[in-house]
């Protein structure tokens, strides 16, 4: 699914990612746990092509595409999906038409017809109440005076309209209290099967009691220090960053 | 009876001066004489059989524009014109001159009517393309027409009412805007050439959008628009004016006047789009256009509405505005200004509160883009003996790139300490990561800048009759395509 080699960027002449290696496969889940200021963040946007980071050097091949060449509405239209950890507000846009425009965008890339307005409505209804989203959000202008946690559903019933084969998870679980916390895992579990693949960006563990990885991977200064499964987590939890960085 | 015997006079010596001049004298493709001068106004008029009173109305205005400079308060750069070098009357022109057929019509253009939506026949009309008389839309209207005068209500050609209804046109045109006001509103008096005059009689409401199922036969009123719509007392009406399908014309100087009146209890709500062209990317070839609109509420009670979106013309100049007359009227303005590559807009309004416990609102949007330069400027003017009256102001600005200009320009006075007046100001950037965001939801740059300029325009464009409201949303986008990225 998505493959990245030996991957260097930079962000104003300042290398943040040095040398990243990380293979995902379909259906697996995938967990990147480091501290602050150790490239998590960066490599998430790095791979859905914000502007501003400079490739350095490496690749990253995403269903057998060199996914660094392509457009930023590309990468989302073939499948690439970022929950972003601030999402952006759009005031007098409101909710409901940016999600229909978000899908129509992606069916029109697949050669599709636009959503019956009928059949869009049923399925927003259904996906935004497993959220427990209200109706009455939608209406609302998108991400504007939502609370923290409200944004962070609104991600994730984005992702579950969009449906797609890989997802950035980037720090979904900051600013949660625990039911919301177990609302959105509930939503990612349901959304996961053997064909699509994430990558959940984190700094706690406590997120992976309710999405529980494959892999565990250690990112320390732009690069992956160690892998390992579930254990690895819990470990880490123990340890702290800095010893395990060590060991590694 | 002698007016006609003069015009017919005039007529008749003009058709012997086009050809000292080598135009043509047939009666399909007749142009003035080019330049301004007393003739050029007697042309027009004699073209158009007018009475003589109004040819003398005429000549006055010609008289006072003689005398006044042109506007300069502006920020706009507009290059010396030569007043001369113009052409002031052509009639339209005949079917053997159009295209025959879409075929011949600028690519560019018909993908800009597809995404419009705009229906195949209008799209025909609107290019120039010729067409047969009888179509769907001409026999809409005749219906229209007939449901229309059925309530009392007048919706005629400015140029039919001078004849038809000299008496209405006597008392009210003028009387809004003053010959004298400015030289552009001087000139328009003088050269006028067509527009719309609506009468709605006292306590009517009028039944439909007035010029929604007419649009098309206004495209033709050409350069120096006429407008005059009257509302007596407790009737309503809602116009609209303008397309959102780019607008060609070979003239590149227009200067419109407009005026409003509503008496008591009467409400006037005023809309246009405003699309014609810009001019290339350098800026080459663009229309100057220079507005005139003015409402008065002159009955206690009245209320007048603009509601405006500009994304055409090489330079606006533009304030319709509002006298608030009579006690508790209201005036509302809601306007959006779109600027892109070397566009320049100075647009905004005037609310004069005469009357008691009158109120007023302004929302502007201006947008700026490329290396184009808006201008909000804008008074609120407060006489002594409107007590207790309000004015709220917002003026927001959103800057794409980093070539181009936001200004704000608010006037306020006022002579009345129990009145209350706001004034609200934002300037932003459109913000990368809104984009970003959009991008990363699979809209492309375009359909991204759209969708957050729509919104911040939304206050705006919720004001314009819904199946408008949906062609402008899409003009919004169109206009800023290729701002970004």
């Amino acid at each position: 699914m998505l493959n990245i080699k030996d991957l260097k960027a930079s962000i104003e002449d300042k290398q943040i990612i040095k040398g990243l290696d990380l293979s995902i496969n379909k259906g697996e889940v995938h967990a990147l746990m480091g501290p602050n200021g150790s490239g998590k963040s960066t490599l998430s946007y790095v791979l859905s092509g914000k502007e501003g980071y400079e490739i350095d050097s490496g690749s990253v091949d995403f269903k057998g595409k060199n996914l660094l060449e392509l457009d930023v509405d590309e990468r989302s239209n073939e499948g690439l999906f970022l929950a972003f950890q601030y999402p952006m507000e759009i005031p007098g846009v409101q909710t409901s038409f940016f999600l229909k425009t978000a899908i129509n965008a992606k069916r029109k890339y697949q050669g599709l017809e636009e959503i019956d307005a009928l059949e869009f409505a049923k399925l927003v209804k259904s996906k935004a109440e497993e959220l427990s989203i209200s109706p009455d959000m939608l209406k609302r202008d998108l991400n504007v005076n939502y609370s923290g946690g409200e944004k962070k559903k609104q991600e994730i019933l984005q992702m579950s309209l969009l449906n797609p084969e890989m997802a950035i998870l980037d720090e979904t679980d900051s600013g949660l209290d625990i039911d919301a916390l177990k609302i959105v895992s509930e939503g990612v579990n349901k959304l996961r099967n053997e064909n699509n693949s994430f990558l959940v960006i984190t700094h706690y563990q406590r997120l992976l009691n309710y999405i529980k990885p494959d892999f565990v991977h250690i990112i320390a200064d732009g690069k992956i220090v160690k892998s390992g499964n579930f254990s690895l987590a819990l470990e880490l939890e123990e340890k702290g960053y800095e010893e395990i960085s060590k060991t590694a | 009876m002698a007016a006609t015997e003069q015009t017919i006079k005039q007529v008749n010596n003009l058709g012997s001066n086009d050809y000292k001049y080598g135009f043509s004298t047939e009666i399909d493709d007749i142009k003035s004489p080019k330049g301004l001068n007393e003739d050029t106004v007697k042309f027009i008029s004699a073209q158009k059989n007018e009475p003589e009173w109004m040819l003398e109305w005429r000549l006055n205005a010609f008289k006072v524009f003689n005398k006044l400079p042109e506007p300069n308060w502006a920020k706009l750069n507009i290059p010396k014109i030569n007043f001369q070098d113009y052409y002031y009357y052509s009639s339209p022109k005949s079917l053997k001159d159009k295209p025959k057929s879409l075929d011949e019509i600028d690519p560019d253009i018909l993908k800009t009517y597809e995404k419009l939506g705009i229906p195949l026949q209008e799209q025909k009309l609107l290019s120039g393309v010729a067409v047969d008389a009888v179509f769907d839309s001409v026999s809409v209207a005749t219906t229209y027409k007939k449901q229309l005068s059925d309530l009392g209500i007048i919706f005629c050609s400015i140029s039919e009412a001078i004849k038809t209804y000299p008496d209405l046109i006597k008392k009210y045109l003028g009387s809004v805007i003053p010959v004298s006001d400015h030289s552009f509103a001087a000139l328009n008096s003088a050269v006028f050439t067509d527009g719309s005059f609506v009468y709605i009689p006292e306590g009517v409401r009028c039944p439909v959008e007035l010029s929604t199922y007419f649009r098309i036969n206004a495209i033709n009123t050409g350069q120096f628009e006429r407008t005059l719509i009257v509302a007596d007392k407790d009737s309503y009406v809602s116009y609209l004016e303008g397309c959102t399908a780019p607008m060609r014309d070979e003239n590149q100087l227009h200067a419109a006047n407009v005026e409003l009146i509503a008496l008591e209890n009467a409400e006037i709500k005023y809309s246009t789009v405003q699309n014609w062209y810009p001019g290339d990317s350098e800026g080459k070839g663009g229309i100057y256009n220079f507005v005139t609109k003015r409402g008065a509420c002159r009955g206690n009670n009245s209320k007048i509405s603009w509601t405006q979106v500009e994304t055409g013309s090489a330079i606006t100049w533009k304030y319709p505005s509002c006298i608030l007359q009579g006690d508790n009227s209201k005036g509302e303005f809601y306007s959006v200004a779109i600027t892109n590559n070397r566009q320049q807009a100075d647009t905004g309004t005037k609310m004069i509160h005469i009357g008691k416990n009158t109120s007023s609102k302004i929302i502007s949007k201006g947008i700026s883009a490329g290396y184009a330069n808006n201008t909000y400027r804008g008074l609120v003017n407060i006489h002594s003996k409107a007590s207790k009256s309000r004015n709220f102001t917002q003026c927001d600005s959103l800057l794409i790139g980093n070539k181009c200009g936001a200004h704000t320009v608010p006037y306020i006075e006022s002579s009345n300490s129990d009145s209350m007046i706001e004034h609200e100001a934002t300037t932003s950037k459109i913000n990368e990561d809104q984009l970003f965001y959009c991008m990363q939801r699979g809209l492309n740059s375009e359909d991204a800048v759209g969708l957050i300029v729509n919104g911040f325009c939304k206050e705006v464009l919720q004001h314009l009759p819904m199946e408008f409201a949906v062609e402008a949303q899409k003009l919004v986008a169109i206009s800023l395509e290729g701002s970004v990225g």
